[in-house]
């Protein structure tokens, strides 16, 4: 492009060369020709003195007339990013050596489908122009594409739809983590911060597990190989039941690797089951989606792997106090038991038996001695009857009816004859109540009528 | 018993541990048999939080992808 050369004395017929492309050339406008009189004052040849905003409109005039800055594609960093109230953006666009001021109406910012922001790399659709106000020349942008970021993005949906169509995200194919894990590989960078923090949750929650790190790049064009090598070394281990593949938080380009479709398919080749764990919460991965679980960040990740100590001790306290009241209800149970048997052996004991045998006995007893008792009585009044008798066939008897009885006194002999007795024996009389001695006489004959 | 018992790993003494409490949970059980099962379970109890006491994370950093070296000491 020429420069503009509006220091030439000239300049008055130059607005009338052919071919220039001032607008102005009408001289119409007296503000914004303005060549006049009042360098009548130097008194040497005449200049021409412009208005600032007659100079202005000329430049302003200059490049809208220029086909080449009215469709521009321009390039660079994004900076000084603002939005107004009114809803414009005002940024700079610049690149090392250079800075252009940039403005998009918000008619045209409205349908952006992306954020911009400090730093961003960008490119803008536009035209030049400038503002009188300030003087300074400007982009006004049309469009706004992040560079890269847009690219990237259409590869990450293209192998996410593609990996999916392929079942490889399927829900059947998730597999469940073991409860209690006992080796623990973990793939990451071993310089990264999320390694600490994945080491100090598993040292805080479940201290009983193997680490086995597998050493990687975790951002970068080395990063995809050497993830899926280290994911291969360590799932090939046989003290390992759980993998766990992180990486702190990143821009879109420094989580690049875990959109890998390398990277995607040696987590879906894995053996073991694959924590994932990348970026922070917002940041959605392939890799997350292929994992058998994603966890939101490194520090989840290690959450989500092992059980919490706390828990654990919680469950063994548990344990511990059921044993306890399973034994005393156990104890319980028998003691119940022992009391139950105790009462039904009182409820069978022969003791009542016991008694009724005694009982019984005592009836009996007391039935013998009453026939005993009858036996004797019965067995005294025969008596007494064969005594009766007994005494009426004694001679004792006869003696009451003057009967005597006469015995010899030497010899007791009853003298029943005569000649049992002679003159001077003495007998013995007996008589009813008593005895009495006598003397016999001398004879006097027989008495009549007895012999 | 009890040396026999500190060889269990954790995770094969808690889930004993839980399996013991069942057990003894279902019932139809000896005197003996019920005083065996306690004094196992309250051993295993034991077991296991001596196990979580003692624990401390060990980490093996594996030899970068690409050598030939097995272990190497983080």
């Amino acid at each position: 492009m020429t420069p503009i050369q509006y220091s030439l004395p000239i300049f008055p017929s130059r607005a009338k060369e052919p071919g220039s492309r001032t607008p102005d050339s009408k001289d119409s406008d007296p503000e914004s020709s303005g060549p006049g009189d009042s360098g009548t004052g130097f008194g040497g040849p005449k200049f021409r003195v412009w208005t600032v905003t007659g100079l202005t409109r000329y430049i302003k005039d200059l490049l809208e007339l220029d086909p080449e800055l009215q469709d521009v594609w321009l390039e660079g960093e994004i900076s000084n990013f603002s939005r107004a109230t009114s809803g414009h953006l005002y940024f700079t666009l610049k690149d090392a050596e250079a800075a252009i001021q940039c403005v998009m109406w918000r008619t045209a910012a409205t349908v952006l489908a992306w954020q911009p922001e400090h730093g961003a790399a960008a490119q803008a659709r536009g035209h030049i122009s400038i503002y009188p106000p300030r003087g300074s020349y400007q982009l006004y942008v049309d469009e706004l594409h992040p560079i890269g970021l847009g690219d990237l993005h259409a590869r990450f949906e293209e192998l996410r739809e593609r990996l999916r169509a392929e079942g490889l995200f399927g829900v059947e194919r998730k597999r469940p983590l073991p409860v209690f894990p006992r080796g623990l590989g973990i793939v990451t960078s071993p310089q990264a911060a999320a390694l600490q923090d994945v080491l100090n949750v598993l040292r805080r929650r479940y201290p009983l597990i193997g680490v086995y790190l597998a050493p990687t790049a975790v951002q970068g064009d080395q990063a995809p190989p050497q993830i899926v090598a280290a994911l291969q070394a360590v799932d090939a281990r046989d003290d390992v039941d759980l993998l766990l593949l992180v990486r702190g938080g990143g821009s879109l380009e420094e989580l690049w690797a875990f959109n890998d479709e390398r990277v995607a398919r040696a987590i879906a080749a894995c053996r073991h089951p694959v924590v994932c764990g990348v970026g922070h919460e917002t940041d959605f991965t392939i890799a997350d989606f292929v994992a058998d679980v994603r966890a939101p960040t490194p520090s989840a990740a290690a959450e989500l792997a092992v059980p919490d100590q706390t828990d654990l001790r919680q469950q063994i306290e548990a344990c511990a106090r059921q044993l306890v009241g399973l034994m005393e209800r156990h104890l319980g149970q028998l003691r119940k038991a022992w009391e139950q048997q105790q009462r039904a052996l009182q409820r069978l004991s022969p003791q009542a038996r016991v008694d009724t045998r005694r009982q019984q006995a005592d009836d009996l007893i007391q039935r013998a001695s009453r026939a005993l008792a009858y036996g004797l009585a019965l067995r005294r009044s025969r008596l007494a009857g064969l005594e009766a008798r007994l005494a009426a066939l004694s001679p004792l008897a006869t003696l009451e009816r003057g009967y005597a009885i006469v015995r010899r006194s030497d010899n007791g002999a009853v003298v029943r004859r005569v000649d049992q007795a002679h003159a001077g024996d003495a007998l013995t009389i007996r008589v009813q109540d008593g005895e009495f001695s006598a003397s016999v006489q001398p004879p006097a004959g027989p008495a009549p009528g007895t012999g | 018993m009890s040396s026999e018992l500190e060889t269990l790993s954790f995770e094969v003494a808690f889930g004993e541990l839980e399996a013991t409490v069942q057990r003894l949970e279902a019932g139809d059980l000896t005197l003996e048999e019920a005083i065996a099962l306690y004094e196992r379970g309250m051993r295993l109890a034991s077991h296991c939080n001596h196990v979580l006491d003692d624990a401390e994370l060990e980490v093996k950093q594996l030899a970068p992808a690409g050598s030939q070296a097995d272990l190497a000491s983080p």
